[in-house]
């Protein structure tokens, strides 16, 4: 590869009098950036136009960990869920082509769910560009709406500074993925390459918002005159890893607080003052009240619409606090009545200090008393059932039993996922790994191999429907090779189930193809060398759940439940929140 | 209440970044009614005047999410009267026409144009302003045969922007913009890359 053609190479090559400079090609540099920022694993599907990349990790291998996915999805999945155990910016390598249209759907996840990844795909040569190469295509154009930012390299001079941005803008701010798309011939080109340096700075790009303390002082104000003060919080609490912070703050001001399903996992499930779930399939108390309270503080949340129900009848009573590091979420969806602007880990300390230490215990009884009549409608029946079918709560209430607590949970979408995300247990923050925002169905599995990666010392356990399992189930190779431990617990109601419930309660039942079959999950696990079994008897349950966890290796799962459960309570989509339905 | 909004939005010159911004607005399918992207007084500063019709409320929060981009520096929202705008039109008509009918030319006065080229077979006229003035020239070139018009897209000052100029050279002067890198290999041949 000559590089003649590279403009800078004047500029490189007085460069060599005061810097130590090596000759490195692009693919070494690109390895060198992933070191520098502490990269320890890599996952990726390698494939013709990012061969020179995988070429030079050849001899990187004791450096970099790479895992082979069976499919790029697959892949960034395992990038999200490593990115969102450990709290490190995720990595994923795929090819040009259909290896890059591969990982849309997980860059989507990762946009609406703010989950730090950078993505390397490989690119056609530069001179191809457009020419409708032999898997070539605009990959830039195709990711832009789904990246926190995206860049194409054609020149490998650029690699160091361009990958240094990346992950300063993927890691920084309201995290997001990247994609950086390299041309072959970069990723070949020999060049000068002075070192990494680490990148911190960008002129245009703000990542966290300067904090007003007078609207600090504002927010204190109102929440030490509220007699009904509710916190609302979502994952900006564990992305700014502001768990303390947060945890001081509510115990401080007296203040109950129910999560959002990525919020989960960012205060422990049994702190008094964890009033639980909010939105569609949330608890009954927070929800209710949500529209009887008269301050609502929301610490890192968006105000998704299975947050809020119908917005025009959402806290209209209340006086809104709203702190978030990103400008835009201020006033999206909900009008404030005091915005905070900022990173919480600074924000939230600041209003700590401004407010009165109080206990609002009668306020924090009537959760109370709400959860009690949800208990006695919803979840004894659910969690305790005596008879008839098994039900996905009592699932997670073993497991929870025979965990304490302790263990990551990685759902997919669907039924399984707001049953786990009710009713599992967390004692530590980011244990609880889900597609909240896009809500993408084939998530968990590839998802839980990367969370393991990312904590190999925690218990990994994938709870999964029996229609997401089928959509990335190739993943099980990826178990095989890498001889991972990560659990796999398949809840098979042989339908389609939240689709289900939807067309039972607002289809008059008609049933349009969510009937859907399983192959034998045992036999199939089996094929992979994975251990697994099947439970369809109560009397069974515990000890297979029990003979999961203890398993040397991976364990596959599955348990019939109900056909026809439906998970309540439920919000109806265009109802208000305190419309929610216990039955 | 829908009204005509105008969008200031100062940004690097990136490859990529007029796609970024225009799709905050297809995602929404809000039509843009008038877009104008080049550099600002600094080179390396690219100044957009985007023209929509909607709400406030809509607006204000197109803006935002076009400053959460990464490489948009500050965008600004206002409403017609918070602004001075103009379009550039150029007409192209017959000079036979034009020259035989005295008219014309009194006319031409009067809508502030000026010709650009006269030639034997045509001349150009230029003429800037708002859209429904230089919308009048086109009606009143029409029966004279109009052979081509073209006009530019808004390009708005906004009233109160007092300290804008001093502004952005001090923020190039403080921090000078990386250099924009372009495809330095289409049409260099297969030869160049051996594999």
């Amino acid at each position: 590869m000559s590089t003649t053609l590279n403009p800078t190479i004047e500029k490189e090559t007085l460069a060599v009098e005061t810097k130590p400079v090596r000759e490195l090609s692009g693919s070494q540099a690109v390895l060198e950036a992933c070191i520098v920022e502490g990269v320890d694993t890599i996952f990726g599907y390698p494939g013709g136009a990012i061969m020179p990349i995988y070429d030079a990790l050849y001899d990187y291998h004791d450096k970099l960990k790479h895992i082979l996915v069976r499919h790029e999805q697959g892949g960034i999945h395992a990038g999200q869920g490593y990115a969102r155990s450990s709290g490190k910016v995720g990595v994923v390598f795929a090819t040009s082509g259909p290896g890059a249209t591969n990982l849309v759907t997980g860059l989507a996840d990762a946009m609406i769910d703010s989950t730090p990844l950078v993505c390397i795909t490989g690119q056609v040569f530069a001179h191809l560009l457009g020419t409708d190469a032999f898997q070539e295509t605009d990959v830039v154009n195709i990711t832009t709406p789904v990246t926190k930012w995206n860049y194409q390299i054609t020149d490998a001079t650029e690699i160091p500074h361009v990958l240094a941005k990346a992950f300063y803008i993927a890691r920084s701010g309201r995290p997001g993925p990247v994609l950086i798309d390299i041309s072959k011939n970069a990723q070949i080109q020999k060049f000068n390459y002075e070192g990494y340096t680490r990148c911190n700075h960008i002129r245009s790009y703000r990542p966290k918002p300067i904090v007003r303390k007078e609207y600090l002082e504002a927010a204190a104000k109102l929440i030490n005159e509220a007699k009904k003060p509710f916190v609302i919080f979502g994952q900006g609490v564990i992305l700014g890893k502001a768990e303390k912070e947060f945890k001081a703050f509510i115990e401080k001001a007296g203040l109950p607080a129910a999560w959002t399903i990525l919020g989960l996992s960012a205060l422990p499930t049994d702190h008094p003052q964890n009033v639980g779930m909010l939105g569609m399939h949330g608890n009954y108390g927070p929800n209710v009240l949500t529209n009887d309270c008269d301050v609502l503080i929301a610490v890192g949340m968006r105000f998704d619409d299975r947050v809020t129900g119908r917005l025009d009848k959402y806290a209209k009573q209340a006086q809104i606090i709203h702190l978030d590091i990103d400008p835009a979420e201020i006033n999206k969806n909900v009008k404030v009545t005091v915005p905070v602007w900022g990173d919480c880990k600074e924000t939230l300390p600041m209003l700590t200090q401004m407010v009165e230490a109080k206990q609002h215990r009668e306020w924090l009884s009537l959760f109370n008393q709400y959860t009690a009549e949800e208990k006695a409608a919803v979840m004894d029946a659910e969690l305790f059932p005596k008879s008839g079918e098994m039900t996905m709560g009592e699932v997670i209430q073993q497991l929870n039993e025979l965990t304490s607590g302790e263990a990551i949970i990685v759902t997919d979408v669907g039924q399984h996922q707001m049953v786990a995300c009710r009713y599992a247990k967390f004692n530590a923050s980011k244990c609880n790994i889900t597609s909240g925002g896009l809500g993408t169905m084939g998530f968990a599995l590839p998802a839980a191999i990367g969370a393991k990666f990312g904590a190999p010392e925690r218990t990994v356990v994938a709870i999964i429907g029996d229609g997401g399992f089928q959509m990335t189930l190739q993943e099980l190779g990826t178990i095989m090779q890498t001889g991972l431990n990560v659990k796999i617990l398949i809840l098979n109601n042989r339908f389609l189930g939240m689709v289900r419930q939807w067309q039972e309660l607002f289809n008059d039942k008609r049933y349009s193809f969510v009937d859907i079959q399983s192959p034998d999950y045992v036999q199939l696990a089996k094929a992979y060398g994975i251990a697994g079994s099947s439970v369809s008897d109560r009397n069974d349950l515990r000890s297979a759940l029990s003979s999961m966890l203890a398993s040397e290796g991976s364990y596959l799962l599955e348990v019939m439940v109900g056909k026809e459960n439906n998970v309540f309570p439920m919000v109806p989509q265009g109802c208000s929140v305190s419309e929610i339905r216990l039955k | 209440m829908k009204k005509e909004f105008t969008i200031t939005v100062y940004t690097e010159n990136q490859v990529g970044l007029l796609n970024r911004i225009a799709i905050i607005f297809s995602r929404r399918k809000i039509n843009i009614d008038s877009l104008n992207v080049s550099p600002s007084e600094v080179e390396s500063i690219h100044r957009f005047t985007i023209v929509m019709n909607e709400t406030e409320d809509v607006v204000r929060k197109l803006c935002l999410q076009i400053e959460k981009q990464v490489e948009v520096l500050k965008a600004y929202f206002n409403t017609s009267d918070e602004i001075i705008w103009q379009e550039m039109a150029l007409y192209k008509v017959p000079t036979d026409a034009v020259a035989e009918k005295l008219k014309v030319e009194r006319l031409l006065r009067e809508y502030g144009a000026r010709a650009v080229v006269i030639r034997k077979d045509y001349t150009i006229f230029e003429t800037t302003g708002h859209r429904e003035e230089t919308d009048r020239l086109i009606h009143f070139l029409e029966p004279y045969g109009l052979i081509e018009f073209v006009r530019t897209a808004r390009i708005a000052i906004i009233k109160a922007s007092s300290g804008f100029h001093e502004k952005i050279k001090e923020f190039e002067a403080v921090e000078p913009a990386e250099e924009l890198i372009e495809n330095e290999f289409l049409n260099q041949g297969q030869a160049v890359f051996t594999m």
